[in-house]
């Protein structure tokens, strides 16, 4: 099975359990959630849920057409092409020493990450942005020993129009 | 008003007539209201029952059946219930009674999330958190099980909003913007679907249970008509199409008629209606009619290529779709290439019409069909357990009208036959209603004898009994070197003391024409009765075994041109 990675873009009723009724058409197929994110949209009552998920393409259109049915859906969209993707990353970084505090504040910097809180041991730092830029933000703070990450998930929308 | 008269108020506004339930802790409310109202309601002895009453009640007469449990255990009880409405698309409402909301998700006593455990099985599901919700609830509920494809809605109603009194509150149906299913076919697909059908030289119609659902078995009877087209159905499609038409092969799949297996693959148009392509109708997928040119017309697009990849799809309400597509064939004289396939197809049917006529004992269940077949009138209504009694059932039976075979396809649910039955009596009170079962299943509803007893629901119940579970034991004798494992019944119960024990009337039968006999002086009675004809274990079905194709029978297909 040829898994690819998709982003779909849904417009719920914002009524308890469609959480669980949509995570659950995934969930028959075998599909594992990379990401799942729900928020008010523009319309009153009804919310949008930014799914990121690795599916092979029949079994995709299938868990698509299935949403599609449900009562609680008002819109499906795949928006995998053409979206602007972000995702907000909560990161508390150890302090080893002066310098590293130093060095971390300078890659915040050059990552537009915002600093929030700041101990003698550790900084809590917030970043938005695409995955591949999260992921690499991360990995410059692993020298120092990461305390805990917190990520909200990838949402997006399509350009234009 | 309070909620649980708001409930049987809504329902009665909905045409509601009869429910079938029982009550219990969390219902107590609903069902003292109850007490007082002119509403029917069906005591049945097990919650499942209710909901397979509820289920054939809405296939026998396509209105929605309703049915009523208590929270907890009672609620657990429907899912079987549910999902079988579910796979076949039947149109039900499942009222169940709920903790007071404030003990909900506190593991109180008989509590169980009946909305989180049916969330895959139902078509939509309410729980009203006030009482002024539940005349719209209702409303919509009904709205939404018998519009589209039709399915089974939940609404679970807590306890002390059945108590509450409603203050404030209006009927109309709750705005449902993401529920909005294609009724009207696109025209353009419908006259593609015209120019296959020109270009066709061996067509063939397949109709499912959409055809009946949307009541569009006198279009599609046209449309064979005019395009000269024998019609094959599914399981569930019986009666879409008179069985005992030229134009008839019969059922397709594991258990099908041979003409249908053996001709599918050599048409060039396959126009399948109503129906999901289960993999008991088509065998392995890739040797399923795979030269044949496919137009798929189904109101669910989901159905769409979700199992055989079609060429011509068209989402819509079976009987829309083929009124139009019957205008625009208007002036269509099928070919004569059209007419000398149409012609060697009904000789083969001939040619292989399956051998019912046997004069042995222990009976041969085809004979038993038979002679249910000459007693049964067009307009009696056949339901069926699941196993071999329903294989047999629907493979010789003869179902001449939509409506009149009801059986649990989807799920296959043992223990579907008989209070579907008791449904399907309820729903239609003056057509005979015969209920096919196998020893097995029969035994996991028989305490619905007392149902029928009590409240004389004249119910026959046909009781094939060959002392095993005969599916299973048919595929343990073919494919598993004939270990019956855990397939034998031994010899309890004795089904006539068992059914006279509940007051109703049984009879044994045992030889060749005491069923038709028999069968012919209960509808006569019309009281419920309970035959127990003894049938031979260790007659099999010819059937495609797991990963054959469709045209791969085994087991050898006796033909009554062989009678001697």
């Amino acid at each position: 099975m040829d898994l690819e990675y998709h982003i779909i873009s849904t417009l719920v009723e914002d009524k308890p359990g469609v959480l669980q009724k949509v995570a659950g058409l995934f969930n028959r197929r075998g599909f594992n959630i990379d990401s799942i994110t729900v928020g008010n949209s523009e319309v009153e009552g009804q919310s949008r849920m930014v799914i990121s998920v690795h599916a092979d393409k029949k079994g995709l259109e299938q868990v698509t057409k299935q949403l599609n049915k449900l009562v609680d859906v008002i819109k499906i969209k795949d928006i995998t092409k053409n979206a602007v993707k972000r995702e907000l990353c909560l990161v508390k970084v150890n302090i080893p020493n002066e310098k590293a505090r130093a060095e971390i504040m300078q890659y915040s910097n050059i990552f537009r990450a915002k600093i929030l809180d700041v101990t003698e041991e550790t900084l809590l730092i917030e970043l938005t942005g695409d995955k591949q830029k999260i992921n690499a933000f991360i990995s410059l703070l692993e020298n120092y020993g990461i305390k805990r990450i917190a990520r909200t998930g990838l949402t997006a929308m399509s350009r234009g129009v | 008003m309070r909620g649980g008269e708001a409930i049987i108020e809504s329902l009665k506004n909905m045409g509601v007539k009869t429910i079938f339930g029982y009550p219990g802790g969390q219902t107590i409310p609903f069902y003292d209201m109850l007490y007082d109202s002119d509403m029917d309601h069906i005591l049945v002895r097990h919650e499942q029952c209710a909901a397979h009453a509820a289920d054939g009640y809405a296939r026998a007469s396509g209105r929605v059946g309703v049915c009523v449990a208590t929270s907890g255990p009672g609620a657990t009880n429907f899912v079987t219930g549910i999902a079988t409405a579910y796979m076949d698309s039947s149109p039900i409402v499942a009222i169940t009674g709920q903790v007071p909301t404030h003990l909900i998700g506190n593991d109180a006593f008989q509590e169980a999330d009946i909305i989180g455990i049916t969330m895959p099985i139902t078509k939509h599901s309410y729980q009203p958190k006030n009482p002024d919700l539940i005349p719209s609830m209702v409303k919509s509920s009904f709205e939404i099980a018998k519009t589209g494809r039709p399915g089974p809605v939940l609404i679970d109603v807590p306890k002390e909003v059945q108590e509450g009194e409603l203050t404030n509150f209006d009927d109309s149906l709750i705005d449902t913007p993401g529920y909005n299913p294609t009724i009207k076919g696109n025209i353009r697909q419908i006259k593609k679907a015209r120019d296959l059908i020109r270009q066709a030289k061996k067509p063939l119609i397949l109709a499912g249970a959409g055809v009946i659902i949307s009541n569009a078995c006198c279009e599609l009877n046209k449309l064979a008509k005019t395009i000269n087209a024998p019609v094959m159905t599914s399981l569930l499609g019986k009666g879409a199409f008179d069985e005992t038409d030229d134009l008839a092969l019969g059922m397709l799949g594991m258990h099908g008629r041979k003409v249908s297996n053996d001709s599918i693959n050599e048409s060039d148009l396959l126009i399948a209606i109503g129906i999901r392509f289960s993999d008991r109708t088509t065998g392995r997928l890739d040797s399923f009619a795979p030269d044949t040119k496919i137009i798929h017309i189904d109101i669910d697009p989901a159905e769409i290529g979700k199992n055989v990849d079609i060429d011509l799809p068209i989402v819509g309400d079976a009987r829309n779709i083929l009124s139009s597509l019957n205008k625009v064939l208007d002036g269509y004289k099928a070919s004569d290439d059209v007419n000398k396939w149409t012609e060697m197809i009904k000789q083969r049917k001939q040619d292989l019409l399956p051998r019912v006529t046997y004069d042995d004992v222990p009976l041969k269940p085809q004979t038993v069909i038979k002679e249910i077949s000459e007693v049964l009138t067009p307009e009696s209504i056949l339901t069926t357990d699941v196993g071999q009694n329903q294989m047999w059932a629907a493979h010789f039976y003869d179902t001449q009208k939509p409506r009149k075979f009801i059986s649990s396809g989807g799920l296959g649910t043992m223990g579907f036959g008989f209070p579907s039955a008791i449904g399907a009596k309820v729903a239609c009170p003056d057509n005979p209603v015969v209920s096919i079962n196998g020893d097995g299943g029969f035994l996991m509803v028989c305490q619905e004898l007392a149902t029928v007893h009590e409240y004389d629901i004249p119910v026959i119940a046909v009781v094939l009994e060959n002392r095993t579970l005969g599916m299973v034991y048919q595929w343990q004798s073919l494919l598993y070197n004939e270990r019956h494992s855990q397939t034998l019944l031994g010899n309890s119960p004795d089904f006539v003391k068992l059914a006279e024990s509940f007051g109703v009337n049984a009879v044994r039968i045992t030889k060749p024409g005491e069923t038709k006999e028999a069968l012919a002086s209960a509808i006569k009675d019309n009281e419920p009765i309970l035959l127990n004809v003894v049938v031979d274990s260790e007659e099999a079905l010819p059937m495609l075994p797991p990963g054959a194709g469709i045209n791969e029978m085994i087991g050898e297909y006796k033909l009554e041109k062989d009678v001697i």
